[in-house]
């Protein structure tokens, strides 16, 4: 016991110094450029110190001005389908590889995660390459006689654009879930008398939803902020809030303003994985 | 609800009767797995057809057959608890939820864990899984039941209790059993009729007392119990080991007579009447605790054994290794083999 716990504090030690330097002392700084008066001066906030001067001017704007509620919002809308589609497309695909030959299992994990080999900025230029009004979709869909579709810079070419980049992260945990699953509870289950269906329903699916719920925050919690997808495929309408983040910032220059976004985005996005652990152990002791 | 079981596998012939237990023995590999999970539905047969209570049961999936399987790993569900599991073949059927939660309770009782229900897998220690994984089984009613290994799992005296407890509610219930084991003792003391299987065959099937007396081939001797096995050739309607002695048989010898079987408890050491008797020197003496064995080598180098229950203990009298002893066996003693 005392070499387990010899061997653990250094290692722990690793793991906090980490978090403490690389997470939360940039969280504290935003923090403070957030509560920082905006100034005419490089960069652009007066400092804090000598003499205290704390301002919330920055905080109470977004909460005052719907623009940013409205951002908000629809981000997590976008976020929510984004990671609905993921969930009902990533699932039969872990379930297919977690089921398939040793062989094609290596095979078809390569494919899912190939694409982490290619810069994510090319790949989205791809997108743009296939979507536009004369790339490669319109002129197969021009070849069968029809007419031309719109598709670059609308919410469709963003949310393929979110549900291309994120679906491998729904794969691998589900993956990782599902293929340590025990064959025999499904012969179990079948044997009971449990069509195919309902061996899914009753055993299947319960014993994966860690699988799931880790693939819901990891596609989630990025596709929230995301800035770059919306704004290189979607229209000018979707005013997500890493965008209304990123134009404070760098347009505006209104550096409080930028910091008190990302804190509150920050916030919310601590509070789910919070409120799906509560559900989970709620879950756990209902069961 | 049980009208009668019968279960036939084209190519090995299996019938099982209504309410009986029916142990299948053999060693890793024999396929007597492969065979219960054909009768389950989890493979295929190639060919040959599974009947039960007179319904082709070939065409239909696994939960479409009145069978149940108590899987040798329990394959117990670790997100339900012990009633859950017990009620799930209920759920399946359709029942109320009321006489779910009544039978489950019922199965808890009739396998000894009342208080038990609430508790998941992984808070049960493994004989309360093998229970529960057993009542699960049971619960539906199923008309026939499989045991893949249901004891293997636990150590050797729980072992003993659980076959015991396994055969009070197989009369209790009077549903039949198609229990698959390698253990001879569990067997041997189980079964109605056992079926030996080797290489994928169904070699004998009989009662415990008759394979084990009468075993039909020198597979079969060796395999349920020990056999001390010698070549023969047969003389004038009479047997003769390799070193010239003539066997005094109880029964007729069969002209092809290949081997004969002996039962090292049915060699005694020391002077005797007996009609067979050989000499040899003591090489090997192995203490069992409730029996001793001698390891007799004789003069053409053949090893034979003799085993005695020791009623009075361990004494003076028992030959020590490198002492020259007499063999002996009576005529009933003689297992003769064909093949």
């Amino acid at each position: 016991m005392t070499a387990a716990s010899n061997t653990r504090l250094p290692v722990l030690a690793i793991v906090w110094a980490w978090l403490l330097v690389l997470l939360v002392l940039p969280t504290l700084i935003v923090l403070k450029i957030a509560l920082s008066y905006p100034a005419d001066s490089v960069p652009p906030y007066a400092p804090m110190l000598p003499g205290l001067r704390v301002s919330i001017d920055a905080f109470s704007l977004i909460l005052s001005d719907p623009l940013y509620a409205h951002a908000l919002l629809l981000s997590l809308k976008v976020a929510g389908l984004s990671t609905a589609i993921c969930l009902l497309a990533g699932y039969p695909m872990a379930l297919a590889i977690a089921r398939s030959s040793e062989l094609w299992r290596s095979l078809l994990l390569m494919l899912v995660m190939l694409p982490f080999w290619t810069g994510f900025l090319m790949r989205i230029n791809a997108w743009i390459g296939l979507l536009q009004d004369d790339g490669w979709i319109n002129t197969i869909i021009a070849t069968m006689g029809l007419s031309p579709l719109r598709l670059l810079y609308t919410d469709t070419a963003m949310y393929i654009g979110i549900v291309y980049t994120y679906l491998p992260f729904m794969v691998l945990p589900l993956y990782a879930r599902l293929s340590q699953l025990d064959a025999r509870l499904l012969d179990a289950a079948a044997d009971l008398g449990a069509p195919p269906w309902r061996v899914f329903l009753s055993v299947t699916l319960p014993l994966s939803l860690p699988g799931v719920w880790a693939g819901i925050l990891l596609v989630f919690i990025p596709a929230a902020g995301e800035f770059v997808i919306p704004d290189l495929l979607g229209g000018p309408q979707a005013q997500l809030i890493g965008r209304v983040l990123w134009q404070e910032f760098f347009q505006n220059g209104d550096w409080p303003t930028a910091s008190a976004i990302a804190c509150a985005l920050l916030i919310l996005l601590l509070l789910l994985p919070a409120a799906m652990l509560w559900l989970l152990r709620r879950g756990v002791r209902l069961s | 609800m049980c009208f009668g079981a019968v279960v036939a596998v084209d190519a090995l012939d299996l019938a099982v009767a209504p309410g009986e237990l029916f142990v299948l023995l053999g060693g890793s590999g024999s396929g007597k797995s492969t065979l219960l999970r054909a009768i389950g539905g989890f493979v295929q047969p190639e060919a040959g057809r599974i009947v039960l209570d007179g319904v082709d049961l070939g065409a239909l999936p696994p939960h479409r057959r009145p069978v149940n399987t108590m899987f040798q790993s329990y394959a117990l569900f670790p997100h339900m608890t012990a009633a859950a599991n017990i009620g799930f073949g209920l759920r399946m059927r359709g029942l109320e939820r009321a006489e779910i939660e009544a039978r489950a309770a019922e199965m808890l009782e009739l396998v000894r864990l009342q208080g038990f229900g609430a508790r998941r897998p992984t808070q049960l220690s493994g004989g309360q899984q093998q229970r529960v994984a057993l009542a699960r089984s049971l619960a539906p009613r199923p008309s026939l039941l499989l045991l893949d290994e249901p004891l293997s799992a636990l150590d050797r005296n729980l072992r003993r209790d659980t076959r015991e407890e396994l055969v009070r509610l197989q009369r209790a219930l009077g549903i039949a059993f198609i229990l698959v084991t390698h253990d001879q003792e569990e067997a041997l003391t189980m079964a109605d009729r056992i079926g030996v299987m080797h290489e994928g065959r169904l070699m004998q099937v009989g009662t415990p007392a008759a394979v084990y007396e009468r075993p039909n081939t020198r597979f079969v001797a060796q395999f349920l119990g020990a056999a001390n096995v010698l070549p023969v050739t047969v003389r004038d309607g009479r047997i003769a080991l390799a070193c010239g002695m003539v066997v005094e048989t109880a029964a007729a010898v069969p002209n092809d007579a290949m081997w004969l079987a002996v039962r090292p408890e049915r060699v005694s050491l020391g002077a005797s009447d007996a009609a067979n008797r050989l000499s040899g020197v003591v090489v090997q003496r192995s203490y069992a605790g409730e029996t001793l064995t001698h390891v007799v080598r004789l003069p053409d180098g053949t090893l034979m054994r003799a085993t005695a229950a020791l009623g009075h203990g361990l004494n003076a009298g028992q030959p020590a290794v490198g002492e020259a002893v007499t063999l002996s066996w009576r005529p009933d003693a003689c297992i003769v083999l064909t093949q």
